[in-house]
């Protein structure tokens, strides 16, 4: 099969790799790039383990084609430090104890990433558990996950606190 | 595992119509992906060539006039539709299908152009838009058509696209006075497709009375299927709740639900008679307020 170059930005690193075109997302980042903090989970749309951002979008690695994303900024949960500081998001998973197994764990970040900066002041928290509920935690430690989001939406983790 | 294929990326409709024309026998075509690279990667659809029109931004629009009705382009997410104001202000059933439709990383992805043309009968989009009597124009390189979405689907994950045609526009006409829609499905998890769904437009006189009524199944047939029976029973009459009662019942008996791991047939029928009464006489409500 003819492999394809693919042309994209992943953590703001640029790339150029040759892929079989049938490659997905998550195997792009995976496989060639070799971040493999993004997790292959059900592979089957439901999980959410693989959520990736794609301009900003949290989209699900498992069912984006790589060369769909050609010439885009892919964000992974290893880009979401800053200058060796971590994402408030992920200062409030630890604080909270937001993960027991961790699989879930780096999809969850994103989609939490991708909701605030959509919208920095949920309503509630019921807006903050819809916006979650495309990924799924199987030790269901929700709770905990929830609480440390809405940690965040309430300030809690701003520069300085 | 996926099968090998052949990667087309056209630029504009009208090469994607060209190359779907040369190799429309052993063509797939993918938009936003999430529900064909599943049943790809199950083996379930092996493909020579795949073409990917995710891109062809021409074909990403939401426009509205009272005139016209609304037009969205089958490349436009169902993110897009989710967020559009005009469609919360007009079509605000729409926006609640929306909410309902997987999760927001499927929404953001994946285009209301491929939910149709791969015709789940669990899909949400299709309902819905034929309860708001929604037309889908196709295209080929011979030229365009425009059909009523019912008339669409033809069979389980089949429908009236010729080879070498692809799904161009979805159309809905501007909404009625004292018109609503309403929109439920049932499911365990609300990311999940619905078991049953039912979508129902009532339209009502000065006089309160039902002049119009659709009443449209989602995965109670092969097909989305319009309640006609259910229909019959509140047009011409001034609604009571015996009337949804009724409405309800005659749905149940005139869908073609199968059993499956989810729900048994009988189930499928109880939960659509139940939710056809209740959508029935929710967008009655609503009708009435209307102006």
């Amino acid at each position: 099969m003819e492999k394809k170059l693919l042309r994209f930005t992943v953590n703001e690193v640029p790339y150029e790799i040759y892929i079989n075109p049938k490659a997905l997302l998550v195997e792009a980042i995976r496989d060639h790039i070799g971040l493999t903090g993004t997790k292959r989970g059900c592979e089957t749309v439901s999980c959410g383990a693989c959520t990736v951002m794609v301009e900003g979008m949290a989209v699900k690695g498992c069912s984006v084609l790589a060369m769909q994303v050609d010439g885009m900024k892919v964000t992974t949960v290893e880009g979401l430090e800053e200058n060796g500081k971590l994402d408030p998001v992920q200062k409030a998973f630890l604080d909270e104890g937001a993960f027991q197994c961790g699989f879930c764990t780096s999809g969850m970040l994103m989609s939490a990433r991708a909701f605030l900066n959509e919208t920095p002041k949920p309503k509630d928290e019921m807006e903050i558990r819809r916006a979650m509920e495309g990924n799924l935690c199987r030790c269901t430690g929700y709770n905990a996950i929830i609480r440390a989001i809405d940690a965040v939406a309430k300030g809690n983790y701003r520069e300085g606190k | 595992m996926i099968h090998d294929f052949t990667y087309l990326q056209p630029g504009s409709v009208k090469e994607a119509l060209a190359m779907l024309a040369e190799h429309q026998d052993d063509c797939k075509v993918i938009c936003g992906g999430q529900s064909l690279l599943i049943v790809m990667r199950q083996g379930l659809v092996q493909t020579d060539y795949l073409m990917d029109i995710k891109r062809l931004n021409e074909l990403s629009y939401i426009k509205y006039s009272d005139k016209d009705g609304l037009k969205i382009g089958a490349t436009t997410t169902h993110r897009e539709i989710e967020k559009s104001d005009v469609i919360a202000k007009k079509y605000p059933v729409l926006v609640d299908m929306e909410h309902k439709l997987a999760s927001i990383q499927v929404r953001n992805w994946g285009t209301i152009g491929g939910n149709l043309a791969h015709a789940d009968a669990a899909g949400d989009p299709a309902p819905v838009l034929i309860a708001l009597n929604a037309s889908v124009k196709v295209g080929s390189a011979k030229g365009d058509r425009t059909m009523p979405l019912e008339e669409f689907y033809t069979d389980l994950f089949e429908t009236a696209l010729q080879p070498g045609e692809i799904v161009l526009e979805t159309l809905v006409p501007s909404p009625a006075p004292k018109t609503a829609t309403t929109y439920q499905k049932f499911n365990l998890l609300e990311s999940d497709q619905g078991i049953v769904a039912v979508a129902v437009t009532i339209t009502l006189d000065e006089a309160g009375a039902c002049t119009a009524a659709r009443i449209v199944l989602g995965n109670a047939a092969s097909v989305p299927l319009r309640a006609k029976k259910a229909e019959a029973l509140l047009i011409g009459k001034k609604l009571t709740e015996a009337l949804f009662e009724k409405a309800g019942e005659a749905a149940a008996e005139e869908c073609e639900p199968v059993g499956d791991i989810h729900a048994s047939e009988e189930y499928r029928r109880h939960l659509i008679k139940v939710l056809t009464k209740r959508m029935a006489k929710a967008a009655f409500e609503q009708a009435k307020k209307m102006g």
